[in-house]
């Protein structure tokens, strides 16, 4: 795998640098591979806008930031307004539904994806999980990373006792990013068809 | 440097992690047998006092919160004479106020580390935000005549690397070692593999009785032998100039022989201080020189030269003082420019430029702070001087 950037954006008390935080340690520790993880935060501890960056790859890594993500994850529609500009040509928008009711206008070239976190957050148990229900669908959707590592690094890292509802999170997560991906096959067939 | 075994090693991190550079900047000073942690929190260097703060009372040391940065520098004094392997860390305005007490650790010849990882300055400037603005400051922030020693990571698994070895440096020549990081190497999380075992160069104690000691009586080598207080010896501490007993004596023959051997015994000794990482500079025509952050966007840089057939290479600074001018100079002859990116106005490529002697140009890169360079920055400076 090249350089694969990934940007994850929202507001603090979301999880927001802890998703990130379980993706680079998936990648590093279990998937041996190489990642960097860099963060921006205001100086509030919650509600401020918040966002980690992600550098993913085989090889080595030199330029440790984010220049111009292939892949965000936005859980607020601030983030969504200030960074969705940014992604690149033939990247992948994942947004919470419920958090992000207005995406950007889709274009051949930028998959914009809404995936229902907080409402499959709900449905396990609690919308604290909304950030384990986007990092199921980022690895369902972008492959970057093996779901045994995501599953591995989440445990090692949620608090004690609630290791089940984060797992069940990120399966729900998982199976609607598998339907989002099987949905784009079929209509990029058709589309070629 | 020395292979001993560290006397204490329960408790201490060991595998590989992933980690943040001020995370790993703390695991390293513990395993390298740092039980003494005093500071003041400031962003970007905070988390490293978070972490001694949790970590201390575990491995049986301390961790003192003092009410500034100049009480801080002088606690780590204070303990490495009590006989602790002693730090302190901190960013741009708190290594302003320790730059007095820095000072009187070079004069009294304590070893001790002080970490800065640096932000956007002057002043408050850019509290979370990346900057290299503090290495000249490294170098003459004290005032009057020294050497010092200042190393620079460019990585989470450095800054635990070089942390480890500030320490047996700051031993090895009774002297504080500085650890110049940045904000982004502090803050970024990367692999951190922390090994069984670190070096470990022992405090030099005196192999003789308390009658015969004078505290800054200096072997054969420039560098005396350290009793800590407390151990039977006579010692006697003070920033004034100082004859072999520690007592004061302010005249020129006694400046001339302390002063001079406090520079001589770091001058005499660069060889083993000073490491560099060099990658295709044999043969090169344009040499990236750098440290830091820096240094990775440039050494990206230089592999997109490269692919366009340039012949680029990267001369990497780990230790940045004492300056590697020999070496600078000895490339200078085979090349046809230095290309020197930092984030500060140009401080080392004045350095780089010093040590060519004219002998090949030199081309500063200038970033104010607050963010990186694009490897395209510096890619357009290489061709240009490949020209």
């Amino acid at each position: 795998m090249k350089r694969l950037e990934v940007k994850l954006a929202g507001f603090g008390g979301q999880g927001i640098i802890l998703a990130g935080q379980i993706i680079g340690q998936a990648a590093v520790l279990f998937d041996q591979k190489n990642a960097v993880l860099t963060q921006s935060y205001g100086p509030e501890s919650r509600g401020g806008a918040c966002s980690a960056d992600l550098v993913i790859s085989e090889e080595e890594i030199l330029h440790p930031l984010v220049i111009k993500p292939q892949v965000m994850v936005v859980m607020s529609q601030e983030a969504h307004d200030r960074y969705a500009s940014e992604l690149a040509e033939g990247g992948m928008l994942l947004a919470d539904a419920d958090l992000v009711p207005l995406l950007a206008r889709r274009t051949k070239k930028r998959a914009l994806l809404a995936i229902p976190a907080t409402r499959l957050a709900e449905e396990v148990g609690r919308r604290i999980v909304a950030n384990m229900v986007m990092l199921g669908s980022f690895t369902a959707l972008t492959g970057a990373i093996s779901v045994e590592a995501m599953k591995r690094s989440i445990l090692s890292l949620v608090p004690k006792g609630t290791e089940g509802l984060n797992l069940q999170a990120f399966e729900r997560g998982y199976e609607c990013g598998k339907r989002l991906a099987a949905d784009r096959r079929e209509r990029s067939i058709e589309a070629e068809a | 440097m020395g292979r001993k075994k560290s006397p204490v090693s329960e408790g201490i991190l060991k595998g590989e992690f992933f980690m943040s550079g001020d995370i790993a900047c703390a695991e390293g000073a513990l395993s390298a047998g740092c039980r003494f942690f005093a500071g003041y929190p400031i962003t970007p260097a905070t988390e490293i006092a978070e972490r001694m703060a949790e970590r201390m009372p575990q491995l049986g040391g301390v961790y003192i919160q003092m009410e500034d940065e100049i009480a801080s520098m002088n606690a780590v004094l204070g303990a490495s004479w009590g006989g602790l392997r002693a730090m302190t860390a901190t960013s741009g305005p708190g290594f302003s106020l320790m730059m007095e007490n820095l000072g009187l650790g070079i004069m009294t010849e304590t070893p001790c580390v002080l970490v800065n990882v640096q932000r956007g300055g002057p002043s408050t400037g850019l509290p979370t935000l990346v900057g290299q603005g503090d290495m000249m400051q490294a170098r003459w922030g004290t005032h009057g005549v020294y050497e010092i020693i200042a190393l620079s990571p460019s990585s989470p698994q450095e800054f635990f690397d070089l942390t480890v070895r500030a320490f047996n440096l700051a031993e090895k020549y009774r002297i504080p070692v500085l650890v110049m990081a940045d904000e982004v190497v502090g803050h970024m999380t990367e692999r951190v593999v922390i090994p069984e075992e670190v070096p470990y160069f022992p405090r030099r104690k005196p192999n003789f009785p308390p009658g015969d000691y004078s505290s800054f009586q200096p072997g054969e080598d420039l560098i005396p032998p350290m009793a800590n207080a407390g151990e039977g010896y006579h010692i006697h501490v003070t920033g004034l100039t100082h004859d072999e007993r520690g007592y004061p004596v302010t005249d020129e023959i006694t400046q001339e022989r302390l002063v001079r051997r406090l520079v001589e015994k770091i001058r005499g000794y660069k060889k083993d201080i000073i490491i560099l990482e060099e990658k295709g500079v044999e043969g090169a025509e344009v040499v990236v020189c750098s440290y830091g952050i820096s240094a990775r966007v440039g050494l990206w840089a230089v592999e997109l030269a490269r692919r366009e057939g340039i012949k680029a290479g990267m001369l990497r600074l780990l230790t940045v003082w004492p300056f590697p001018q020999e070496r600078i100079r000895e490339v200078a002859s085979k090349v046809k420019a230095f290309v020197v990116p930092e984030i500060n106005y140009g401080q080392i490529a004045l350095e780089v430029e010093r040590s060519t002697g004219g002998r090949a140009e030199v081309i500063p890169i200038s970033h104010m702070g607050g963010g990186l360079y694009e490897p395209e920055d510096i890619l357009k400076a290489i061709r240009k001087a490949a020209r």
